[in-house]
């Protein structure tokens, strides 16, 4: 009696839940000043102890249905940001909500069913297939750990969506090319059919050629099935071509973020500025380059205020590494963390550095 | 054409026997390099870029490979010398910088400990002279306290710096031509232009030739003089930079072209090369893109098509389609690209 009148109440309660805020529908994960570090031993006995400052205070929200694209530098905080939001890591402050519900403090246990719903693909597809284990099993695997029975079928099915034969069944990865392995990896993840797919640098260790294949293959599949993506990678190029929304990281935070055409036309902060104007392209004619000079600094020591403004073309004393910018509104879906926002884009070197001048005279 | 003229490639080919049978890595590439010019090496995994630049300078294993053709260096045939004769021009006029900087440098020796070495490796510097040499050098690479940093190890200089000191070390002896493997694909993409930047600087000052071996079209477009396109051991398209990149001849050019996504624009679709690189074991007949090429015809299949200038054309390629075809198919991806950049 009682158990019936549980699954009463469940029942009853199942609708009402999206009903209380309209928003929890449309954003089907939020995040809100997520914070991880990692305890790491420094000194030659290992005395001192020194913290790595890998996600800092990281608030944004994925979209149903959307493409969300984190791009950075290595070491910048994407992959970890992105293990956070699987809750494969635990934060070390902050909240995580998928679909509304707070994911950052439920136990293994609870955590199991909505696993199902989050999958993730690998950048690398040599290592993240079993070398021992046929086709049929891998994908079948996730039936199997949620406690159900993938049929052969259904599996082959699985084969077939991602533009492979049902007769690959039997086989083992070592038989696949990398593409190919990558389109496994691809069948896996969708197996329990998920609401959101995290794709880690998913074609990253790819030859160009293939790697069109994979983007292709992911777009036609968040159509299809109704995914939410989120996409990490340093590749600008291929973040534009397969995000709708783009957060750029650097050195644990996010310094920009909007909507991928508003970003990648009119850049606000001078790091994207420099990404941008940093990555090769196939055409013939020069362009002229922003060179940041130096190296990312240690994440075990950012540094103060704008993590940014050691390396900055557009530094002032007294400010930047003073106080550290909010990320603010600069346009509409156009976010960035910076004292002095680009005017203009495309900008010259010189452009850059002389502007953020008269911003001063004009603040002071 | 033949002054500054330091290599001259004529024929190179590369076999490895294997218990499953010949792999045919390199067949039949000829290009030649010039002082001040770079040559960038493009193709996807697997089609020769590497083992020809590796035959070049005689680091294959000799008992396991069969090198045939000419490497004609300053007038000797760098395949005829003996091992001794090359272990004189290798690292000293020939000089390689490869992709992974870490590898490349032993961790348990001070990176200007690692340049001196080079210096008396070809030299009858001493040891402190050599290291003086280690100091500069790395000073003109950039890398900042060089005099203090020298005395480090690897591990305390980031990605960038030990890609300089990499580049520091080659640049040692004054060699005449530096090749550059995947030299930025370890590295982010900022410090990726400043590490293209110091090639190019590095270039002019000693006016060397560099022959840049890259799978990213992006870099070879902005650094690159000539470009070799190459596919499954073969030169598919060989000629000046502004040429190729304007007026791409190749089908397999133009795949790449079509499969890159853009940072320019979102485009409304990526169209990849179906299919996968062939094996080299058993490469296909005829010309080797045929299989995967969306412009075969009927002689593909059974004709390799040589490596020539068309009679109208302007650079090198190996396809049998005719003229006006390599050209309205060729201008189409030019446009696409200039599009892009307007």
């Amino acid at each position: 009696m009682s158990r019936r009148l549980d699954g009463g109440s469940k029942r009853a309660e199942a609708p009402a839940r999206p009903a209380p805020g309209a928003g929890m529908t449309e954003n089907l994960v939020e995040i809100e000043h997520l914070t991880k570090r990692f305890q790491v031993k420094q000194g030659v006995f290992a005395r001192g102890k020194a913290e790595v400052h890998a996600v800092e205070d990281v608030s944004l929200t994925v979209r149903r249905g959307e493409t969300l694209g984190i791009v950075g530098e290595s070491g910048c905080g994407k992959s970890t940001t992105a293990r956070l939001i699987l809750r494969l890591l635990d934060p070390t402050s902050g909240t995580v909500r998928f679909e509304g519900r707070d994911i950052s403090k439920l136990s293994q246990r609870a955590l199991r069913p909505l696993r199902r719903e989050m999958q993730m693909i690998f950048q690398d597809p040599y290592s993240s297939l079993n070398p021992r284990k046929t086709v049929g099993q891998i994908i079948a695997a996730p039936f199997a750990i949620h406690g159900e029975k993938g049929s052969k079928l259904r599996v082959q099915e699985l084969l077939e969506t991602v533009g492979l034969s049902p007769e690959h069944y039997n086989r083992y990865p070592h038989e696949f090319s990398g593409g190919q392995r990558q389109r496994i990896g691809v069948a896996r993840a969708l197996a329990l059919s998920p609401k959101l797919i995290v794709c880690d640098e998913p074609v990253s260790a790819l030859d160009v050629s293939i790697q069109a294949q994979i983007l292709n293959l992911l777009r036609t599949l968040q159509s299809e099935f109704n995914l939410t993506y989120v996409f990490i990678s340093h590749d600008l190029s291929v973040i534009r071509q397969i995000a709708d929304r783009i957060a750029v990281m650097y050195l644990g935070g996010i310094v920009e973020l909007g909507d991928s055409e508003s970003l990648y036309e009119r850049p606000k902060h001078p790091y994207t500025a420099a990404l941008l104007s940093a990555v090769p392209r196939a055409t013939t004619g020069r362009r002229e380059r922003i060179v940041l000079s130096g190296d990312v600094p240690s994440p075990v020591d950012p540094p103060a205020a704008c993590v940014f403004h050691p390396r900055c073309p557009r530094f002032h004393e007294g400010r930047c590494d003073v106080e550290a910018p909010e990320l603010r509104e600069l346009g509409p879906a156009h976010a960035a963390a910076c004292h002095y926002p680009l005017e203009k884009w495309p900008m010259t070197d010189d452009e850059l550095r002389r502007a953020g001048g008269t911003a001063q005279a004009a603040s002071g | 054409m033949t002054d500054g003229r330091l290599l001259d490639v004529r024929g190179l080919t590369v076999r490895f026997p294997t218990p499953d049978g010949v792999v045919q890595a390199v067949s039949d590439v000829s290009f030649t390099l010039s002082r001040g010019e770079t040559l960038g090496v493009v193709g996807e995994s697997g089609s020769g870029k590497s083992v020809s630049n590796l035959a070049i300078m005689g680091l294959l294993n000799a008992q396991r490979t069969v090198i045939s053709g000419e490497v004609e260096f300053l007038g000797r045939d760098l395949l005829k010398l003996s091992p001794d004769e090359l272990r004189k021009i290798r690292g000293k006029d020939i000089a390689m910088v490869f992709q992974d900087p870490f590898a490349c440098l032993h961790p348990m020796y001070r990176v200007g400990k690692q340049i001196a070495e080079a210096v008396t490796a070809h030299s009858d510097a001493s040891r402190s002279e050599a290291w003086a040499r280690a100091v500069e050098l790395l000073d003109h690479v950039g890398i900042p306290n060089a005099a203090e940093r020298a005395r480090d190890y690897p591990h305390q200089f980031s990605g960038g710096m030990r890609q300089r000191a990499m580049i520091a070390m080659a640049l040692v002896h004054n060699p005449a031509i530096l090749i550059c493997d995947e030299p930025t694909t370890a590295l982010d993409v900022t410090v990726q232009a400043q590490i293209l930047e110091l090639i190019e600087e590095v270039k002019r000052e000693f006016n060397i030739g560099v022959i840049l071996v890259t799978h990213d079209l992006g870099v070879v477009a902005e650094t690159a003089n000539s470009v070799m396109v190459m596919y499954a051991g073969r030169i598919m398209e060989y000629g000046p930079a502004a040429e190729i990149f304007g007026r791409p001849q190749h089908p397999y050019a133009w795949g790449l072209l079509d499969s890159m996504p853009s940072i320019e624009r979102r485009l409304t679709t990526l169209v990849p090369i179906e299919g996968s690189p062939p094996s080299l074991l058993t490469p296909p007949s005829g010309c080797a893109f045929h299989p995967r090429c969306r412009y075969r015809f009927e002689p593909c299949a059974t004709e390799r098509p040589p490596l020539a200038v068309p009679a109208a054309g302007t650079h090198a390629d190996a396809c049998h389609l005719d003229w006006e075809a390599k050209v309205r198919e060729g201008a189409k991806r030019s446009a696409a690209r200039l599009g892009d950049a307007a």
